[in-house]
């Protein structure tokens, strides 16, 4: 089996631990308290955050802490095909839960009793792997919006290809027969995982081994965020 | 046997490790994790001897007591004033609180109504709410003038060593210039002297963590400043003859206009007030 050879043919060139081309932004959006781009190949996504501010509705309140609130939205002429219908479906409601929740550990919510942080995620361009671009750029606009973390957040999916453990997949490999897809966002320096999702049928050891490689690549796109963040700044 | 990762000055992210080992102290906006200290908000890293700092680029409000703040009247009750200061948290002002006399039937839009910006003391926070108060030197209702946004943590910067920034903005402004800890600035003064105020306050603002920023701002408000003049140099002859006719004649008039709203109430009130209590 080609297992072993260390030459992985992916459809682009890229080795298994290969990103595509990575480009981010900090501050795109002056009327929000803190933004950032991120590009990721094709795909591109903004987050903009806002907020502190009252949750209402009330029952929602948290009287210890404070609340991120994500909001997912793939813009008309995003996806590569036909028109994506814009605004709130069921796919970005599970989305915006596991954003939510992949962000939240990150973020020191308690100096916020009863508030909602809103964190807006538009993606302009889309080719697989949308959530993680989209955690990865809201993580840097909270940052950018000056709250209290714990961490910065990474994020990227790692998958099975062909037979391959490969990092951050696109969407012709997200396509191809028989492909495991496993987005996962971690605190870098945490060393914690937020997010772990899996789409398809993977081995325990190769899901062992698709963790380790995204530790790895997590710490290429960390060290993005952390270059971005001190450039717009000098 | 401490280990410094990072320089001072340097631009730190949330969760990066500035030090290892219990050599160091974690301050504000660093805090331990084991044996590493780690930053917990974007900023510049400031060393004191032992004691690490960050020092934020962008901040949320964190109030205090003892703020003087720009509060904007939300809501109101039949006894108190709900102001909004940092936009999540609920800004109380009682009418104890306000040197107006309020009399029984009065409705109190009348002393401070709806989207009133009043530059107040905060005299106690909770976590869920803050105690303002109007009774003070220089605390009142803002009228005129326009208001401009600056990051909390940049309001130290805009008042600069000593009020040295916020001093030169309004000598050569000419502006009148208050800021409120909450970031919220306002400014009043001739309508183009207040765009090149504002202009100044957004560039340190935007620019406030670079060195040498008194000197800059000098450098570009002169420059305005004179591009203004040139401008408008007959219009202002124009005015300042006008204002100077108006406020000979209007020196009367405006202490009338002022009659009517703000400090012979507060006076008139006031005398009100002590024979209201005493009779009480």
């Amino acid at each position: 089996m080609s297992k072993n050879k260390k030459a992985v043919k992916r459809h682009d060139g890229r080795k298994a631990d290969d990103l595509r081309e990575m480009e981010a932004k900090l501050g795109v959006i002056p009327s929000a308290k803190g933004s950032a781009m991120f590009k990721i190949g094709k795909t591109i996504a903004i987050a903009a955050v806002r907020g502190p501010k009252k949750l209402h509705p009330k029952f929602l309140q948290d009287p210890e802490r404070g609340k991120i609130r994500c909001n997912y939205n793939m813009m008309a002429f995003s996806g590569s095909g036909n028109r994506v219908r814009p605004g709130p479906n069921r796919r970005a409601k599970e989305i915006n839960l596991v954003i939510e929740n992949a962000l939240t550990p990150a973020v020191k919510l308690d100096n916020y009793p009863g508030c909602s942080i809103d964190v807006f995620i538009n993606l302009i361009q889309t080719d697989a792997g949308t959530r993680c671009a989209a955690i990865t750029a809201a993580s840097m606009a909270l940052a950018d919006a000056g709250f209290e973390m714990k961490d910065l957040v990474s994020a990227v999916a790692v998958g099975k290809v062909n037979g391959e453990v490969v990092a951050d997949l696109d969407k012709p490999e997200e396509d191809v027969e028989d492909a495991v897809d496993i987005p996962i966002a971690m605190m870098p320096n945490e060393k914690e995982i937020t997010l772990l999702q899996l789409d398809g049928l993977i081995s325990q050891e190769d899901l062992s081994k698709a963790v380790d490689l995204a530790e790895v690549v997590c710490d290429k796109i960390y060290k993005l965020q952390k270059e971005t963040i001190a450039a717009r700044y000098e | 046997m401490g280990e410094l990762f990072v320089e001072e000055k340097e631009i730190v992210v949330p969760g990066q490790t500035l030090a290892e080992g219990m050599d160091y102290l974690p301050a504000g906006g660093a805090y331990r994790d084991g044996e590493n200290i780690r930053s917990s908000i974007m900023g510049v890293l400031g060393i004191n001897g032992r004691v690490l700092r960050i020092i934020p680029l962008k901040s949320q409000y964190r109030a205090r007591p003892g703020d003087m703040v720009i509060a904007k009247i939300t809501e109101m009750t039949n006894t108190v004033w709900f102001a909004d200061i940092d936009g999540y948290r609920d800004g109380i002002l009682s009418l104890r609180e306000v040197p107006e006399y309020v009399g029984d039937g009065d409705e109190l839009c009348q002393y401070y109504n709806y989207g009133d910006y009043v530059l107040a003391k905060l005299i106690q926070v909770s976590r869920k709410n803050m105690v303002l108060t109007m009774k003070g030197p220089g605390l009142r209702k803002l009228s005129g003038g326009r208001l401009v946004n600056v990051n909390p943590s940049k309001v130290p910067r805009v008042i600069g060593k000593q009020g040295s920034m916020i001093g030169l903005i309004k000598d050569k402004t000419g502006c009148r210039l208050i800021i409120g800890q909450n970031g919220l600035a306002w400014i009043q003064g001739a309508p183009e002297h207040e765009l090149v105020a504002i202009e100044a306050i957004e560039m340190i603002n935007e620019r406030g963590h670079e060195q040498g920023l008194t000197d800059k701002v000098e450098k570009f408000l002169d420059e305005k400043m004179k591009d203004v003049v040139v401008d408008d140099a007959e219009e202002e002859a124009h005015e300042t003859e006008k204002t100077t006719k108006e406020k000979k004649s209007s020196k009367t008039d405006s202490k009338e206009d002022s009659d009517e709203e703000e400090q012979p109430v507060r006076r008139a009130v006031g005398g009100k007030k002590k024979s209201k209590r005493s009779k009480k």
